[in-house]
């Protein structure tokens, strides 16, 4: 680690006034993947800004107009156990659960996961070049071993994919989420928020330096009777997904109504295609279509040497998951495949 | 113009590298104990334990967060220590290892990772034992799948995993059920 000036905030607007348009100064809440950065000097700073003590962001609360609002210090295991969370967003609780380990979870908090960067091991390796980490070096991973990267949304730039578990959930879920900088409040949705790589690999999202995620809201609808979540991984637990699915439906009279299918472990964002969710409404649930769905969701998927097997995997991770949600009480803990 | 601009930001910002050598003092209460550190901001809290604190039960495996050794209970949850500041744990309750041993007298989960051999070379069980306290008081783990599930943040290179998740269904059945 490289040194750097400590100091702790208990405001968002004490804040706000520390931060700068660069990156030089950090937000540390649940520290679990900037430490790490440090660690591994793949990322430096001057000063690192504790925000730890802004109590007003450690809840959850009822919004007025339907939905929820999670506070941005929240950590994953308190969000994920939370009894709203586990009763009317359980998708939610299901992908934050197939995350990392419960003592991560204890620690990680909500607006640090969506801002957690990439596992690609040449991101980390600091003698690799990586457009990510030193714009303009290259990417390693492009002619490399890259059995672990994208398949969706990659550039010629960067190959990376975004790891949260977490956040395929709250793609599926339409959330949006609560911004605050020195000119005032913003509220991103969740499907502008990530990036794709593009030619500007280093910015993982449109989040600005100087600007703070105090919550993120979760609307009305938080398909609590048909939903799951799917992580397929080298290791049955504690891994990153080589591919993961969020499904989700509203069924009237025995059709659909409203589909959500988000995919996680594939690209620089969690994934989704709204042609593929629209094709479902009004159908009956039934593999042949979750089978079209799959393929609209991967339609364009090119892959590299190592990562072939991706398409396929998450063609059928789709359609397996699509299936397990319409049982949800037979999904076992980790998120592992059932039925 | 951007050269002009680029010095003017740099007059107009305040200078944080002057800042880095500051230590910060840090009030703890370890095994009951009230321990008061001064530290640079780097020092995690395994390292604040081991080299500060000589308290050597807690382990440093991997550094980076990837196998549950230098786990620790914050305030009663199992947090890992390697990945946490000890100037941004101020105030706070901390347990290890050795805080579990009452005169001598082994902890009841210690015991029981003797009887079912749960370990071979031991380096994972300070960790695996914290770790398991954190969970029996988290109460989510009822069947022997989800204690599998909730026990992966803790790797033993030995695999001794069949020995460990023994001596947690024992104890938890025992005092927790």
């Amino acid at each position: 680690m490289n040194n750097f000036a400590f100091r702790r905030t208990t405001t968002v607007a004490d804040t706000i006034a520390l931060m700068e348009p660069t990156a030089a100064n950090r937000v540390i809440a649940g520290g679990t993947n900037l430490i790490d950065l440090l660690k591994y000097v793949v990322t430096e700073a001057d000063l690192l800004v504790d925000i730890n003590g802004i109590e007003s962001m450690r809840t959850v609360d009822q919004l007025d107009q339907g939905g929820v609002r999670i506070g941005a210090l929240l950590t994953n295991a308190q969000t994920a156990y939370h009894p709203i969370i586990e009763t009317e967003y359980p998708l939610l609780s299901k992908a934050i659960l197939a995350g990392a380990s419960a003592q991560i979870r204890n620690m990680a908090t909500n607006g640090g996961n969506l801002l957690q960067r990439t596992r690609c091991y040449y991101f980390y390796d600091p003698n690799a070049p990586c457009n990510k980490r030193t714009p303009g070096s290259g990417c390693s991973a492009v002619n490399g071993y890259n059995r672990i990267h994208a398949i969706l949304g990659h550039s010629e730039q960067c190959i990376a994919v975004f790891p949260s578990d977490m956040c395929v959930a709250l793609a599926a879920l339409d959330a949006t989420v609560n911004v605050v900088g020195p000119h005032g409040n913003r509220i991103i949705p969740f499907q502008d928020f990530h990036r794709l790589p593009g030619d500007t690999p280093h910015l993982d999202n449109n989040l600005q330096y100087d600007e703070l995620i105090t919550g993120i809201d979760l609307p009305k609808q938080g398909f609590g009777d048909y939903y799951s979540y799917l992580k397929l991984r080298d290791r049955s637990s504690y891994s990153f997904a080589l591919v993961a699915v969020a499904s989700a439906f509203t069924i009237e009279d025995g059709l659909i109504r409203d589909a959500r299918i988000a995919l996680g472990g594939v690209s620089h964002k969690p994934w989704r295609i709204s042609e593929a969710e629209q094709f479902l409404i009004d159908k009956i649930p039934d593999r042949k279509y979750f089978e079209t769905a799959a393929q609209m969701v991967t339609d364009g998927a090119v892959a590299f040497t190592h990562n072939k097997f991706k398409i396929d995997l998450a063609q059928r991770a789709i359609v397996r998951n699509c299936l397990m949600a319409l049982n949800p009480k037979t999904q076992r803990p980790g998120a592992k495949p059932s039925l | 113009m951007s050269l002009f601009y680029r010095h003017f930001f740099l007059l107009a910002t305040f200078n944080w590298k002057r800042m880095m050598n500051e230590k910060h003092t840090v009030s703890l209460r370890v095994n009951g104990k009230e321990q008061q550190l001064t530290l640079l901001p780097w020092v995690s809290l395994l390292d604040a334990l081991r080299e500060h604190l000589h308290l050597t039960g807690t382990k440093k495996g991997c550094d980076h967060g990837q196998c549950g050794a230098c786990t620790v209970l914050v305030d009663g949850r199992r947090v890992l220590s390697c990945l946490t500041l000890a100037v941004m744990k101020e105030g706070a309750t901390i347990t290890t290892i050795e805080g579990l041993t009452t005169d001598d007298e082994l902890h009841p989960l210690q015991q029981a990772f003797i009887k079912h051999d749960a370990f071979q070379c031991g380096y994972c069980t300070p960790g695996q034992i914290c770790s398991a306290l954190g969970m029996f008081a988290e109460g989510k783990a009822c069947t022997r799948e989800e204690v599998q599930e909730l026990m992966s943040g803790n790797l033993c290179r030995c695999g001794a995993n069949r020995g460990i998740i023994d001596a947690i269904m024992e104890v938890k059945k025992e005092l927790y059920e």
